[in-house]
């Protein structure tokens, strides 16, 4: 009923945000990983991302389970390749990922010190 | 939203404006916390700084004590101070500097007096000065009277998707309205120093702040027999999914929005330019960085946490905002402002921009912050190397 209410007095809104709830927001266009902002996800669930930057979606299957605020590849990254994040450099790949993979200690490092 | 112009702080002889009507028990050293604590046990009304060092300190690492102490007494949530010392000279030398604001301030050194006799001479006065601030009333002073100091901590990946930026936002909002704001972390901002150093509003800004880094950066190298990957991120920023030092740093470069810094301080150094933005050399370890912006004489603080820090500070009010909806659920007695609704879309930058906006007037007008009521009065020096 409640809903019924707020579509009626608010009804662009109110519906957009209803179809705007994501699993991922990736920051940057450019990142090669999104952030998951739900309690988990769980292997091969079909999950929507949203890219903050330009306010577009992308879709996206998972391969492992990832908890909250942890990252996912969005394509395969083969070791040596550069982790992008709002944009920018933050660390190198330690151990080959593929897209929908957990990205994390165990496979991304530090460039610095 | 319409922001207010003003809020409800209390007026100090020097012209600056207090959120807090404090009459504190500075101890100059160490061998005075007994002293000073027992002051504030017995003079209801009054708060302790106990703190580590004071003594034997030489050179820079002397001056950042002198200064902080002297900043601390002299910060306008400040009424009036009492000052105890085991010495007549350094404890004169901190009253000396916060009688320039004009406000009361009285030292007692234990030296042929003892503790018993300090703490009653010392009670009299502490007695006198809380009755004295207890009349103040709160006026009406210009928004512009807020000096924001902002740190951030237990960052995860939504310190950088959601608080951080929210903290952005509200900067963007209110440095046009003349507040003096301030960011520091030195360390954290490690991988991002680049960027960040692009947002110096001077080429002099910039080059202080790249100096100021790379100065950092050296003695972490020379220092460290890791490559502090024990510390930076720490465990709890990787159990909240923050993978590196430089993806921490992005994330908590978002804090100052799309405001430029005006110039680049020393650790707990007053800030002389006027209204703005201003980075201070600082540890990244909260309490530290609170303390010494404190010092500095900023009377309100923003910070963002992802998975739960819990800091206060014993002058300045340290308001939590989160992103975590799991650190809402699990320990929302620390969470002042929840911005959780960002990461489901419900909510987007700019209206949590105006929650934080609300929730920092309502403390700037005496609410107390969840640190208050838990009584989370960390006070921590900061030290530059050993003493003499």
């Amino acid at each position: 009923m409640r809903l019924i209410y707020k579509i009626l007095e608010n009804s662009n809104k109110q519906i957009d945000t209803i179809l705007m709830s994501t699993d991922i927001i990736i920051h940057d266009k450019k990142d090669n990983v999104g952030v998951v902002v739900i309690e988990k996800i769980t292997p091969k669930q079909d999950c929507k991302c949203w890219i903050m930057e330009n306010d577009s979606s992308v879709n996206i299957q998972s391969a492992d389970e990832i908890p909250l605020g942890h990252k996912i590849a969005m394509i395969d990254l083969k070791e040596g390749d550069t982790i992008l994040k709002y944009g920018h450099d933050i660390g190198k790949v330690v151990k080959a990922i593929k897209k929908g993979q957990h990205v994390h200690v165990h496979n991304v490092k530090t460039k610095k010190w | 939203m319409e922001i207010p112009k003003s809020f409800l702080g209390y007026k100090r002889e020097n012209g600056r404006a207090g959120t807090r009507n404090h009459v504190i028990i500075l101890p100059v050293d160490d061998i005075s916390n007994a002293c000073a604590e027992a002051v504030a046990n017995n003079i209801k009304g009054t708060i302790a700084l106990p703190h580590s060092y004071g003594r034997l300190q030489f050179g820079a690492d002397l001056e950042l004590h002198f200064r902080t102490m002297i900043g601390t007494g002299s910060n306008p949530n400040v009424a009036a101070v009492i000052v105890i010392g085991i010495e007549p000279k350094w404890t004169k030398r901190i009253v000396d500097g916060i009688a320039k604001t004009g406000k009361p301030v009285e030292g007692f050194h234990i030296e042929r007096t003892g503790d018993i006799g300090t703490v009653m001479k010392a009670s009299k006065k502490a007695q006198e000065f809380v009755m004295w601030a207890s009349e103040k009333q709160r006026e009406e002073c210009p928004i512009s009277d807020l000096w924001i100091s902002v740190k951030c901590g237990e960052s995860d990946t939504t310190s950088g998707l959601a608080s951080n930026p929210t903290v952005g936002n509200l900067m963007d909002k209110l440095e046009p309205l003349g507040v003096h704001l301030c960011f520091g972390e030195t360390s954290e901002l490690t991988g991002a120093e680049k960027v960040c150093a692009t947002r110096g509003a001077t080429k002099e800004a910039s080059d202080k702040f790249m100096k100021t880094w790379s100065a950092y950066n050296d003695f972490i190298l020379k220092e460290a027999t890791d490559d502090l990957s024990e510390s930076q991120p720490t465990a709890g920023n990787i159990a909240g999914g923050l993978t590196t030092i430089e993806e921490k740093a992005f994330g908590n470069f978002q804090k100052i929005g799309n405001c430029k810094f005006i110039d680049v301080l020393e650790p707990a150094e007053e800030p002389k330019k006027g209204k703005g933005l201003y980075f201070m050399d600082t540890s990244s370890a909260a309490a530290e960085c609170v303390t010494l912006q404190a010092a500095a004489g900023f009377n309100i603080h923003l910070f963002p946490t992802g998975q739960g820090n819990i800091v206060g500070n014993p002058i300045e009010p340290v308001i939590k905002l989160t992103a975590n909806p799991l650190t809402v659920k699990s320990m929302g007695e620390h969470i002042d402002c929840d911005v959780s609704k960002i990461l489901s879309r419900e909510m987007n930058l700019s209206e949590a921009g105006d929650e934080l906006i609300k929730t920092t007037l309502k403390v700037a007008n005496g609410r107390l912050t969840c640190a208050e009521a838990l009584g989370h009065r960390e006070f921590v020096m900061t030290k530059l190397y050993r003493s003499a």
